[in-house]
């Protein structure tokens, strides 16, 4: 049986993994390689690895880092953060990752997924979206964690990104994040309807029933979440963990 | 030593590096003299048919391949389009295939709800046939994929796995010293690890 996929969003801030709530207020939650290495054993579908101050501080991937995640998994990676060239996008696939996330530079312009999609296919290729809820008027794209706004349409965005090239969304809402509350299943509808590709849903995740909403009824073909596995319990102490052997 | 052919086309270090912790010497390379004493091949492929097809034949290693393989019966595994590059060629492009083995490749069909390429981790069943590369494979074992196009075997007995996403469609194949996977057995966690130490250690 074919099964969406539950994938771990990690962030990465200088050499430690932290999570946000709302993209803010990061809390330190431990070493990266060793959380990956008990992702790795916990068989987690794939994961997924987001540096969130490179973008913000035109800082270039931690290429060795991402070598050393890379080697503990047994599953496919992807990483994002700071990625705005081809030759970037090269040493990264040469550093071990199967999938190369494009974000805020796809909001300037789409030619690193094209470029990267011809050299290793669409399949390395995610176009990430992060996107805010004024309490007036619809969806906006924001880049550079969220930092600034960007001033194309959602819905032009998605279409843009996909026709450069790009073989998966993921999809993040930033209102959400950390809030463990659920998804925002109207956002996902909105992009699911959009396109062939699939979309990972992100951003609000704190239950398996979270999960299987975002897929079963708002039509996401995988489930991202950070919160959820890095965190046990209503005081969020730090605990690796990953419902095993869920099927949504 | 298990050669992993290297013929620019990404990340293959995935491979090796699940090799290394299973025990199993490898190396990445594509010097004639290591793939000459190679006691065993995995041939890789990522991204689209027609790129990796002449990526391969510019190597030059060719000759020497057919050689070891179809000569000297040296144990392959081909892995993903690796494995579609074994037969005859691909609905995806125009250039032929190694023609190693009597396969084709198709594209899935556009059924309904049915989101293509076929991405994330399905489960597989065996032939009937036993095989010493799926042997002690967990009945639910599964593997991760990511692909449009699909390996068609021309004759049943050469199917090693059966998998369903839309329709049944072979997993896998392996016919005398010659097999290939359609999904990433070096990203597949146990199920991957089993598979990669039965052709590392099985006397094929």
């Amino acid at each position: 049986m074919f099964r969406a996929r539950v994938i771990p969003c990690l962030l990465l801030r200088g050499h430690g993994l932290v999570k946000t709530r709302r993209f803010k207020d990061p809390v330190y939650v431990g070493d990266p390689v060793n959380a990956v290495r008990i992702f790795s054993e916990k068989e987690v579908d794939e994961l997924v690895v987001l540096d969130i101050d490179a973008s913000r501080e035109g800082r270039e991937p931690n290429y060795e880092l991402i070598a050393e995640i890379a080697g503990e998994c047994f599953m496919p990676v992807a990483y994002g953060g700071g990625i705005r060239t081809l030759d970037q996008v090269r040493k990264l696939i040469r550093s071990g990752v199967e999938k190369v996330v494009v974000n805020s530079a796809a909001l300037e312009s789409t030619e690193v997924i094209t470029a990267a999609a011809e050299v290793f296919g669409s399949q390395a290729v995610v176009a990430a979206i992060d996107v805010r809820k004024p309490l007036l008027g619809g969806y906006k794209v924001v880049g550079k964690s969220a930092t600034v706004e960007a001033k194309v349409k959602l819905e032009d965005h998605v279409r843009r990104v996909v026709a450069a090239g790009a073989g998966e969304i993921f999809l993040n809402s930033v209102d959400r994040d950390g809030t463990m509350g659920g998804y925002d299943l109207d956002l996902i509808r909105s992009v699911t309807r959009l396109v062939e590709v699939p979309v990972v849903a992100c951003g609000g995740a704190g239950t398996v029933e979270h999960l299987r909403e975002a897929v079963q009824e708002a039509g996401a073909s995988a489930v991202s979440a950070g919160s959820m596995f890095v965190f046990h319990g209503k005081h969020r102490a730090v605990l690796i963990n990953y419902p095993g052997d869920i099927r949504i | 030593m298990i050669a992993i052919v290297d013929y620019e086309i990404g990340n293959l270090g995935a491979v090796a590096n699940m090799l290394i912790r299973i025990g199993a010497p490898a190396e990445i390379t594509s010097d004639p003299a290591r793939i000459e004493r190679a006691e065993k091949i995995i041939l890789p492929g990522n991204g689209a048919f027609d790129a990796c097809m002449r990526n391969l034949r510019a190597t030059g290693l060719l000759p020497l391949l057919e050689d070891r393989v179809l000569r000297q019966r040296v144990p392959l595994l081909g892995i993903c389009v690796g494995a579609q590059m074994l037969g005859h060629g691909s609905e995806e492009g125009s250039e032929p295939g190694l023609g190693w083995l009597d396969l084709r490749v198709k594209r899935f069909p556009a059924l309904p709800g049915l989101r293509v390429p076929h991405m994330g981790w399905n489960e597989v069943r065996p032939a009937a046939k036993p095989h010493p590369l799926v042997r002690d494979l967990e009945a639910d074992a599964r593997f991760y994929f990511v692909h449009s196009y699909y390996i068609e075997p021309a004759r049943e007995e050469d199917v090693l796995l059966r998998a369903h996403y839309g329709i049944d469609f072979a997993a896998g194949v392996a016919h005398e010293n010659i097999a290939g996977v359609q999904f990433h057995p070096e990203k597949s966690h146990r199920f991957g690890k089993r598979l990669l130490s039965n052709f590392a250690r099985g006397g094929q």
